[in-house]
């Protein structure tokens, strides 16, 4: 499991050891101030590198 | 008052004067009357109570044959009909703490009696039981053993007679868990700048909330083939279906929504709501994608970057939430996941 979070030490503190940033605490996957174009190509982005952090091996 | 309070006393070998190690596998036994700490027991009480007999086992025999000790104990007490059972205390002896710890939760739950185990907090009987027990703290040293057997009389008496018991603290027992609601002098905020000002001078000070203890995970081994991977969306942002049909709670949430998305490309924000009492849901419900990125992920899906995205959205809200309960959902959740087949999960977090 990978967290798109903006609390990293909060995540971490309660076991969560593949933690990324976020978009902001109101919008995770999201930017209301970019266009809607913009916004998505962000939310693509932040995917794309949970999904490489889910192919990587963690330690405690 | 009128009836003198009927106790029995449960010691290991060592304290009810059977032998040391070389006497630990001795099976449950029987004395009358009070032995070895059960006449400082016994003192402690005055006239208020009685020790009536003192129940032993074998640290080893106990460990090794817990359901025929704990029966066998439960017998030999039940026959002397005793309002009180007080365990120890064990100190920090474990095998000894958790058959106090084990005898007691057995005496209160079959018996209906009144129990206090004495050990200290660090002993495994102490862990396993508190939450179910009343176990003072003796702390590790025997050196305590007069003043555990005053606090252990104190709380049983209360017990036994119905009276209300302090704060954990106040009592000299291990906490519960129990929240009660009590009524304080003065306001929040003032407490709060009064135990400041404490912790700034150095001074002691309690707080009125104990950090809570996390387990320790272990972390997954690495996805090793994204292309064929089936990946999972999870929210703590409280994503429901429209009109909240799973009826989950924007606070204090005790379940988790299970949101089906096969075939949808996109979260229509008429067809989709948010429901979390923690943050500002105004972007979240302009846009679900803001929260659950499904769009993209389908997308990949498509395009075959993933192998498949899971069937459903699982979703619960993160506000003040208790961590028994989230423990409880996050782990319901995980156990559906994996018996999908779900490979991998991308959490999303306000």
């Amino acid at each position: 499991m990978v967290q798109i979070c903006t609390m990293i030490p909060v995540a971490q503190e309660v076991g969560s050891l593949r933690a990324m940033g976020s978009g902001g605490i109101v919008t995770p996957t999201g930017n209301p101030e970019l266009t809607p174009e913009k916004e998505k190509e962000f939310r693509r982005d932040l995917v794309l590198r949970a999904l490489q952090i889910l192919q990587k091996d963690v330690h405690e | 008052m009128a009836e003198k309070i009927r106790v029995v006393h449960y010691l290991n070998q060592f304290f009810a004067q059977i032998g040391g190690e070389e006497k630990a596998d001795i099976g449950p036994g029987f004395k009358e009357g009070p032995t070895g700490p059960g006449r400082a027991l016994q003192q402690t009480l005055a006239e208020h109570g009685e020790v009536i007999a003192t129940l032993f086992c074998g640290d080893n025999y106990f460990a090794e044959h817990a359901e025929e000790a704990t029966e066998e104990l439960l017998r030999q007490t039940a026959r002397c009909k005793p309002h009180l059972l007080i365990a120890g205390p064990a100190f920090e002896s474990g095998r000894y703490g958790v058959a106090c710890g084990a005898l007691c939760q057995a005496a209160q739950a079959r018996l209906g009696i009144h129990a206090v185990a004495g050990m200290d907090e660090e002993n495994a009987g102490a862990a396993v039981y508190c939450k179910n027990v009343y176990i003072i703290n003796s702390g590790d040293s025997v050196v305590r053993m007069l003043a555990t057997l005053q606090r252990m009389v104190a709380l049983g008496t209360k017990l036994v007679q119905g009276a209300r018991l302090g704060r954990p603290a106040e009592e000299g027992y291990i906490p519960r868990g129990i929240k009660r609601n009590a009524f304080a002098a003065k306001p929040p905020a003032e407490r709060a700048v009064d135990m400041l000002l404490a912790k700034i001078h150095g001074e002691p000070f309690q707080s009125e909330i104990a950090a809570p203890q996390f387990q320790h995970i272990k972390p997954a081994a690495a996805l090793r083939d994204l292309s064929s991977a089936v990946i999972a969306l999870v929210t703590d942002g409280g994503l429901v279906t429209e009109g909240n049909p799973e009826r989950m709670e924007p606070g204090r949430p005790t379940r988790f929504t299970t949101i089906p998305v096969e075939g949808i490309d996109r979260l229509d924000p008429k067809q989709f709501d948010v429901v979390h009492s923690g943050y500002d849901t105004a972007f979240a419900n302009q846009d679900p994608h803001r929260l659950v990125p499904l769009d993209v992920m389908r997308e990949l899906e498509q395009q075959g970057v993933i192998g498949k995205l899971h069937e459903s959205i699982h979703a619960t809200g993160g506000a003040h939430a208790a961590v028994e309960n989230a423990t409880r959902i996050g782990q319901s959740i995980a156990k559906q996941l994996k018996s999908a087949g779900v490979n991998g999960v991308i959490l999303t977090s306000t």
